[in-house]
């Protein structure tokens, strides 16, 4: 269990206000003029060190990430850091609490950041629907910028550096780091083809890194504790640091808890959201990583542990932390086709196996809630998963495909138990 | 260079090249819905999926996946033939099984690739999606539901044509192609949506439901609508123009055509002139009679007029040959009274640089400044409008017009409208002088517009001026241009059908008119003796004492010398319909009753001659570089602005006057009319 003195969000509860004073009594704003003195390659070197891999979902080593932008701009073209607020995935609020409570952090996030990359400009998309957390969030921006900690040479840096926050209009799509870049630019959001990847052609065709609000929210406590102690927490130096967990569903007390990474899932369940509803026996399943990652089933989740790696070896993914718990109560069969009929509302509609696909799918899942299809189509549902997986431009396709994917890979007995009444029924 | 291998075979090129595009060079077919070589690339119908190593382990687009060094890319493997075969799936689950009533069928490209990479039956067993079909005009119908949204459509309008009026709406499965508020798509290039189409979504409407395409029998050919000569392909069913498509030609129409182009040819099936016809002096009527007949009146005219009293004139559609076997003709009587610039534009025709398109119209690529004079490029020649247009979308060339100020699809500064606004450029007043002068490749476009006017000659002059002031005419360039309006003019130019003192209609007692009919007859002595050989009942045949029925572009061999003074030969389609015969052949014909039998017995021979005595005008395909010389006559200007020649995109000859589809253009696009009872099926 993380010690309280290893903890990166002091106030994820909200205990003590957000405003610049209580956040600088937490340490924020600390000297952030000598963390930008250690220089870009410093900084970025300090990321690597620390092993933080990107809270977004996809888990991209984040100092890599920073190191692909150009150093210097060979045609005067600016670099952009834009900051991915659209938090839209079910099951994830995580990053919704941090700018909640905890905004300043991500501010600094943005400053050191946005100068280890070269930006003199931010963008933070905020989901539409976050309205108070981005009136919160630009009360903050414009706390620093009148302490100076923003604007024309931000904390006394020398380094001019703005940030601005663009609400999104509620489309869980411009949660995708490319539809994003349509979306702020004022197109459809629509996914990229990559590449070209953002940081060669991003917004207005310029070098940009876009990551999410928890990945740069603790970029100034690495920075000021280094990333050694960071490396330190966690499994392994794959598996590294500290994550904030969303505990949801079936649980006694749902939470938002930081961890450390690598927890075993059911020391987190017990420990912090007072164990699953009717004790673990009654688990039924439980989703891990936020909607699109496959779901567990109670065997797994008995010994499984929350990082990327390991939840890829049991053939879920980490995703966003989001854990959504099932108990024995639960149609899962029913809720898998929810999630089935969440993604075909938010496909896009851009590429062709998304758009008809996810459609399909539901349709399927609809009848398979009922129980009226036959047994073989549940192998027709896989196919299908599998034709729409990699075959898209964006991974919503492959979102849309892993729940069902999980589902049949380890509920399929219940699926055709299903099929079996309904055809007794029917008869 | 990168080098890679496509299934096993190496290659190497051009940076940025695409894999689908090195594919294609090796003869590998890669299928693709939304891939379009001349449009954005967006990646979206997952079809061209191909296998590349190194790269994750899933197939790529290779429509927008650059090749790189050492790629080894597998064009069809197991794991490309499934993503391919479940793309294929998934584009068909809402796609209707109507191919039998749908007129894309027979050539449409989903139905072909269904075929390779289709399944025998659907797996599909849910209610299929239906759409609301958007009314978007006369030309263009409408099956939303058969679209499988690659967007070729939307990016046309938007890059190409320049009319963002389509647009993706909604999202998901829900998404449908559409114009935001339904309005007819108002391009002069909305026919080539249908070209494009890749399934039966957008089709061509007055041509639904009249053909299947293996019905066809296809003619390679040269549209006359304007002076660009596009490139066209004729199809023909039985004796008839069923509909008229483009063919490639990079440096005319690239693969586009317009509106008039593709949809006039209805004008051909009426007004017809299908037999000869004689104004009887009793009546005053026109009245059926034979070739003998017909050719015996104009040859005792011809003979008893004397000379220096007869006029010929060339209309706007006339081939190379007719005109050359008239001037022949007239020739043989000692006539010079010859013409063909009926649309009253005053210009000097003695130099030839003086009078075609110098840069050709591939050459407006190269282009880093364009001043327009006079002219509306976008009515005038829609390809030469979308050429600068790409131009513009490709390196933001800079654009001045004086002439009216009217919507050309890219922004352009607006000079003004009079000749002496050209005046003050010339003399480096304004903004756009600057752009001129700083320019690598600048370029002037001087239109019809510029010319048919009093002070037509000094206009001309004063754009020579503009040309060598701006230093538009180099040893490696020539920014001076010319767009004609007519598609026989250049030829006729080249040939001399010219008269270099004038003379007046208006005291002329015989005039012969080769399809002439776009100019007022009242310029003609209304005691004249009018013959009137062409294809269409107009003005001209309204006018004539002699009827000699003639045969349309369709319906002869015949070579057409566009505005950049390109030699392009038109096959023949169909026959003439009824008694009406070739041009060229009624005035050779004509010739033996006159005693003064033309030296050629067919078309070859006719070649020949003109080989003999303008060996660039055999030159196929060819443009024949005009030196530069003096052209124009410096003169008071009038002080009345430019107006273009065309004022109506969709009526300016005979053909398009005839055209029912053109008339419902004419009411939807220029008089705003809701098209009620569209043609199309109906007719």
């Amino acid at each position: 269990m993380l010690a309280d003195r290893d903890r990166i969000f002091t106030n994820i509860y909200g205990q003590e206000s957000y405003s610049l004073a209580d956040a600088k009594k937490r340490g924020d704003w600390d000297n952030t003029k000598d963390i930008i003195a250690r220089g870009r390659d410093g900084i970025i070197e300090e990321m690597k060190k620390s092993g933080l891999r990107g809270r977004g979902g996809a888990g991209f080593p984040t100092g890599m990430k920073w190191s692909f932008m150009p150093k210097e701009s060979p045609d005067g073209r600016p670099s952009y850091l834009v900051i991915n607020a659209d938090e839209s995935e079910p099951g994830t609020c995580k990053d919704r609490d941090i700018i909640r409570h905890e905004p300043h952090k991500l501010i600094e996030g943005a400053l050191i950041a946005g100068f280890a990359m070269g930006a003199h400009k931010c963008y933070i998309y905020i989901r539409g629907e976050f309205y108070n957390e981005a009136m919160t969030l630009v009360k903050a921006i414009e706390e620093a910028r009148a302490a100076g900690l923003l604007g024309k040479n931000a904390c006394g840096s020398g380094w001019d550096y703005d940030i601005e926050v663009h609400r999104g209009a509620g489309a869980y799509i411009c949660g995708e780091e490319t539809a994003l870049l349509n979306s702020l630019e004022g197109k459809k959001g629509e996914p990229r083809n990559k590449p070209p990847f953002p940081a060669a052609a991003g917004l207005y065709s310029c070098p940009t890194t876009i990551n999410n609000v928890e990945t740069i929210a603790v970029v100034p406590t690495i920075m000021r504790r280094g990333g050694p102690w960071f490396a330190g927490l966690g499994r392994n130096d794959k598996n590294t640091g500290t994550k904030l967990f969303c505990i949801s569903g079936h649980v006694n007390k749902p939470c938002n808890v930081e961890e450390e990474m690598g927890i075993p899932l059911k020391e987190l369940i017990e420990k912090h959201a007072g164990g699953v509803r009717g004790g673990w026996d009654n688990l039924k399943a439980i989703i891990p990583g936020g909607s699109s990652t496959p779901l567990l089933p109670r065997s797994i989740c008995d010994t499984v542990l929350m990082d990327f790696d390991a939840l890829r070896e049991a053939q879920s993914g980490l995703g966003t932390a989001a854990v959504i718990v099932m108990d024995e109560s639960t149609d899962v069969i029913r809720a898998i086709a929810r999630l089935s009929f969440f993604y075909m509302h938010e496909s896009c509609g851009q590429c062709t196996p998304c758009r008809e696909g996810t459609g399909w799918l539901w349709r399927i899942m609809q009848r398979m809630v009922r129980g009226n299809a036959t047994v073989e189509e549940i192998d027709t549902l896989l196919e299908l998963t599998k034709e729409i997986e990699g075959h898209t431009i964006c991974a919503h396709g492959d979102a849309s495909a892993w729940p069902i994917q999980g589902l049949i890979r380890h509920f399929r007995p219940e699926m055709e138990q299903r099929i079996m009444e309904y055809r007794k029924m029917a008869a | 260079m990168p080098k890679l291998t496509i299934d096993g075979v190496e290659i190497e090129v051009a940076p940025g090249t695409s894999i689908l595009q090195a594919s294609e060079m090796l003869g590998v077919e890669v299928p693709r819905f939304c891939y379009h070589d001349k449009l954005s690339v967006p990646a979206n119908c997952r079809m061209c999926l191909v296998e590349v190593s190194p790269g994750p382990p899933k197939p790529q687009a290779s429509c927008a996946l650059a090749c790189a060094d050492g790629m080894v890319v597998k064009t069809n493997s197991e794991m490309v033939h499934k993503a391919r075969k479940g793309v294929m799936e998934m584009m068909l689950i809402n796609h209707p099984l109507d191919c039998p009533i749908c007129d894309q069928g027979g050539e449409c490209d989903l139905q072909d690739q269904a075929v390779a990479y289709g399944f025998d039956r659907s797996r599909y067993h849910e209610s299929k999606r239906a759409k609301v079909d958007p009314d978007i005009g006369p030309l263009v119908k409408t099956v939303m539901t058969r679209c499988i949204q690659c967007t070729r459509c939307i990016r046309f309008a938007e890059e190409i044509a320049g009319t963002p009026d389509l647009g993706l709406v909604n999202r998901g499965e829900d998404v449908e192609i559409t114009t935001f508020v339904e309005k007819a798509i108002n391009t002069e290039l909305s026919g080539n949506l249908v070209d494009i189409c890749p399934v039966g979504a957008l089709t061509n409407k007055p041509y639904a439901f009249t053909a299947r395409p293996w019905e066809l029998r296809k003619t390679e050919s040269i549209d006359v609508h304007d002076a660009v000569g596009s490139n066209i392909r004729i199809d023909v069913r039985g004796g008839e123009v069923m509909r008229i498509l483009p063919r490639l030609h990079e440096d005319v129409n690239e693969e586009w055509i317009s509106d008039r182009t593709r949809y006039a040819h209805d004008g051909l099936k009426r007004q017809r002139l299908d037999r000869p016809y004689v104004r009887d002096p009793q009546t005053g009527k026109l009245k059926p009679t034979s070739w003998e007949e017909a050719f015996a009146v104009v040859a005792e005219k011809l003979l008893s007029v004397k000379q220096g009293w007869k006029a010929a004139l060339v209309g706007d559609l006339c081939d190379l040959e007719s005109m050359v076997a008239l001037k022949d003709l007239m020739g043989a009587l000692h006539e010079t009274n010859l013409e063909c610039r009926t649309d009253g534009a005053f210009y000097d025709a003695s130099s030839r640089a003086g009078y075609i398109f110098n840069s050709t119209i591939a050459g407006i690529e190269q282009a880093d400044a364009i001043l327009l004079v006079g002219t509306n490029p976008r009515w005038e020649a829609a390809l030469v409008n979308a050429r600068i247009r790409k131009t513009w979308l490709n390196k933001r060339v800079k654009v001045g017009v004086i002439g009216e100020a009217v919507d050309l699809t890219y922004p352009y500064e607006h000079i003004g409208t009079m000749p002496v606004d050209l005046e003050n450029l010339i003399k480096g007043g304004g903004n756009f002088a600057a752009v001129l002068k700083n320019a690598k490749n600048p370029m002037i476009i001087v239109g019809m517009g510029a010319f048919q006017r009093e002070d037509g000659l000094a206009v001309q002059a004063l754009a020579r001026q503009c040309a060598e002031t701006f230093n538009m005419v180099r040893e490696d360039w020539n920014g001076f241009n010319v767009l004609h309006t007519a598609a026989s003019r250049v030829g006729a130019l080249d040939i001399g059908f010219t008269s270099k003192e004038g003379f007046d209609l208006g005291k002329v007692e015989m005039v012969y008119l080769l399809g002439a009919d776009d100019f007022s007859m009242d310029y003609i002595n209304p005691n004249a003796f009018v013959v009137y050989q062409g294809h269409h009942g107009d003005a001209g045949a309204n006018r004539a004492d002699v009827i000699l029925p003639g045969a349309a572009y369709t319906e002869k061999n015949g070579l057409y010398v566009n505005t950049e003074g390109r030699v392009q030969m038109a096959r023949k389609a169909v026959e003439a319909p009824g008694e009406a015969r070739e041009d060229w052949k009624i005035i050779r014909a004509l010739s033996a009753y006159i005693h003064r039998q033309l030296p050629y017995d067919d078309l070859f021979q006719l070649r020949e001659r003109i080989a003999r005595e303008w060996p660039h005008l055999m030159q196929i395909d060819q443009i024949l570089p005009a030196p530069w010389s003096e052209f124009g006559k410096p003169a008071k200007l009038a002080a009345a602005p430019f107006v273009a020649a065309v004022q109506n995109f969709y009526m300016t000859n005979v053909i398009t006057r005839s055209s029912l589809t053109m008339a419902e253009c004419t009411k939807v696009f220029l008089h705003g009319d809701v098209a009620d009872n569209m043609v199309g099926a109906a007719e």
